[in-house]
């Protein structure tokens, strides 16, 4: 990837949540690049920050979050530099967004082409009504709904769950946004429709050539859909490569153990799965040193006392454990 | 929805022969009869008993009720203008007409002034706007209405001499002011604390996120997305409230000279005179009923998951 090719550039981000018991520190200095027509997948446990990060992006953090450091950069942009009208007309627009529980994500009492329609005349105040009426009938026969000019005027409650997430990624979609970050989309659906929204996702991400940032704690959807993975923990990322390095060369002992913990079909039935030790640890107190040193099995001393750099392992692909550096030491080649 | 409605009338026509039953038989059995206070002999006492039917027996004297009722005749007045038609009394001389202006005048305030009120302090929760409003509320909920009353008629038309005190017929604007603010204030501040809490409900659904995630202005997020939303739970208040408000001007009524139905009601009561009683029970209660329905059918208007169906429960 070359660098003029880059659609967002995140470097140290920090958002923190300042609650009455402290600062809880949910995203804790991450950086990646992300190219044009590129999928990216962050994994990580409930809690990772991997849904505050993206929140950041597109500017929907809550109180008490805030940003209080490093810099989001959208097509050459600074994004924590946007006025919130700036921010307003960039949402949706540009960068758009899908969740989780497509049940709850649609407001009841308006029909489905009204939602639809307000995406595009929030950003277009231009269009005719007819025109953004096409265009959302349009964009629901892309994502496979049948009938869409009856289904425009049904209301979100007489769709399904998985019609109401095909809705959902219309909705997001309908402005041609660059960038769709999508929040555990398929979390919420039966396996079944996972499947079909994940190939529906794929084939659209082709067609309309967005980039995608795909946050899941699922690996099996990771491994579907994305180009490469950032796996999170405890608000850093712990290791980011392609797709197959992360799959068959996992590094960080925490990509390992969650790789562990999945049921394999080509593997003996009778083989146990592994899950990984201990809890997550307490981000009003995080440890000192390595964030991951209190589960991780192979913890030595000065896992304990300082956090890992990143070690680079050629093709974007970098972990953050000091493993690696004894490795490298021991062989005396290797990483920086 | 024809049907639906349908249904619900016949079941009203049941709701109010149940409330006729009640008033009647509880209204007699409040000691004394119409003519006690008179000072006429026993013998003319019985006489008026027998003119109005009163020296039968109960069962007889209610059927006789119903059956009036139903053929639309209401009775005649056995103490305050003796002799007249209770609908005379009730809609054409005005009595009524008053009582309605009065409380729609004090809905309309309460819906226009209290449902901005809570989207604006759901909107800015926390804040000191927040807080001023709150204090505004609970103090206006917590004021009872003759207080109040008293406290606008000592301000306003005795100390300033702005306006005058007796509001009479409700003929101007001026006259209006006082009477209406009393009664409204309550109203006006129970329906923003509602909003208010409703609101913030709906602020916090996911479906706002969303609406957040497309750009949507915060303007529109509000009034659009989050208002419809948290209507329900104002409706569901409003509806049955709007017959207290009707009714409940009595005090406020008193206190403006204002010759209106919850006066009316109260003397009635007094004066055992029975036919007024019954009347203005029964319209009371056909109001309340009436906008129960209203209310169902709004909820339909706001909320298109709920229907409206004949099925009990």
């Amino acid at each position: 990837m070359r660098e003029t090719d880059t659609l967002i550039k995140v470097e140290d981000l920090r958002v923190s949540f300042f609650t009455p018991a402290g600062e809880v520190k949910a995203v804790d200095g991450i950086s990646y690049a992300l190219g044009y027509n590129e999928v990216m997948g962050v994994v990580g446990e409930s809690g990772s920050g991997k849904s505050v990060e993206a929140y950041s992006i597109i500017g929907l953090l809550q109180n008490p979050g805030r940003v209080i450091g490093g810099s989001i950069t959208f097509e050459g942009e600074d994004l924590l530099a946007y006025t919130p009208e700036q921010m307003r007309q960039f949402r949706g627009n540009k960068v758009s967004m899908i969740f989780q529980n497509p049940m709850t994500c649609l407001n009841p009492v308006y029909t489905i082409g009204d939602q639809l329609m307000e995406a595009l005349t929030c950003h277009d105040k231009s269009i005719s009504r007819q025109d953004a009426r096409a265009r959302a009938i349009e964009m629901l026969e892309l994502v496979g709904i049948n009938n869409a000019d009856k289904r425009m005027d049904q209301y979100p409650h007489e769709f399904s769950g998985g019609m109401r997430q095909r809705a959902m990624i219309a909705m997001a979609l309908i402005c041609k946004p660059k960038l769709l970050i999508a929040d555990e989309p398929t979390t919420a659906l039966d396996v079944t429709i996972q499947a079909q929204i994940l190939e529906l996702m794929k084939s659209l991400q082709k067609q309309e050539n967005t980039s995608i940032i795909f946050i899941t704690h699922n690996l099996g959807v990771v491994a579907e859909i994305c180009d490469r993975v950032s796996v999170m923990y405890a608000g850093k990322i712990v290791e980011q490569g392609n797709v197959n390095d992360i799959f068959y060369q996992p590094l960080h002992p925490y990509t390992r153990g969650l790789l562990a913990s999945m049921p394999r079909l080509d593997e003996d039935a009778h083989e146990r799965l592994i899950p990984i030790e201990g809890t997550p640890i307490d981000l009003l107190n995080p440890p000192k040193g390595c964030n991951f040193a209190p589960r991780c099995k192979d913890c030595r001393k000065i896992c304990l006392r300082e956090k890992p750099p990143y070690a680079d392992f050629g093709d974007g692909h970098i972990s953050a454990c000091w493993l690696h550096f004894m490795e490298a030491m021991n062989k005396g080649v290797g990483a920086e | 929805m024809a049907s639906y409605i349908l249904k619900r009338i016949l079941a009203a026509i049941g709701t109010l022969l149940i409330i006729m039953a009640i008033t009647f038989f509880l209204m007699n059995a409040i000691p004394g009869n119409p003519f006690l206070s008179e000072k006429a002999s026993p013998q003319a006492i019985e006489l008026a008993f027998k003119k109005y039917g009163l020296d039968k027996p109960l069962i007889v004297q209610f059927r006789n009720y119903v059956s009036n009722y139903l053929h639309g005749d209401l009775g005649v007045s056995l103490k305050m203008q003796e002799g007249t038609d209770v609908a005379k009394i009730l809609f054409q001389q005005g009595k009524f007409d008053l009582s309605i202006k009065l409380g729609i005048s004090a809905l309309v305030l309460a819906v226009l002034i209290g449902i901005p009120l809570g989207c604006i302090a759901a909107y800015r929760r926390g804040t000191w706007l927040d807080g001023l409003l709150r204090v505004m509320t609970t103090v206006g909920v917590a004021i009872p209405t003759f207080v109040l009353a008293t406290l606008l008629l000592a301000v306003l038309a005795v100390q300033l001499r702005w306006l005058d005190p007796k509001s009479g017929s409700l003929t101007d604007f001026r006259s209006f002011i006082m009477p209406v603010i009393s009664l409204s204030s309550y109203y006006i501040c129970y329906v923003a604390k509602l909003t208010r809490t409703s609101m913030l409900d709906a602020i916090n659904q996911d479906y706002i996120r969303t609406a957040r995630a497309k750009g949507v202005k915060t303007r529109v997020l509000v009034l659009k997305h989050a208002l419809r939303n948290s209507l329900i739970p104002v409706i569901t208040y409003l509806g049955p409230v709007t017959a207290g408000i009707i009714t409940g001007s009595f005090v406020v009524e008193s206190t403006f000279q204002i010759p209106g139905l919850g006066k009316y009601f109260v003397q009635s009561v007094l004066n055992r005179d029975y036919p007024v009683i019954m009347a203005t029970t029964v319209v009371l209660s056909a109001l309340v009923i009436v906008m129960n329905l209203v209310v169902d059918i709004a909820y339909r208007l706001v909320d298109p998951r709920i229907t409206l169906t004949n099925r009990e429960g």
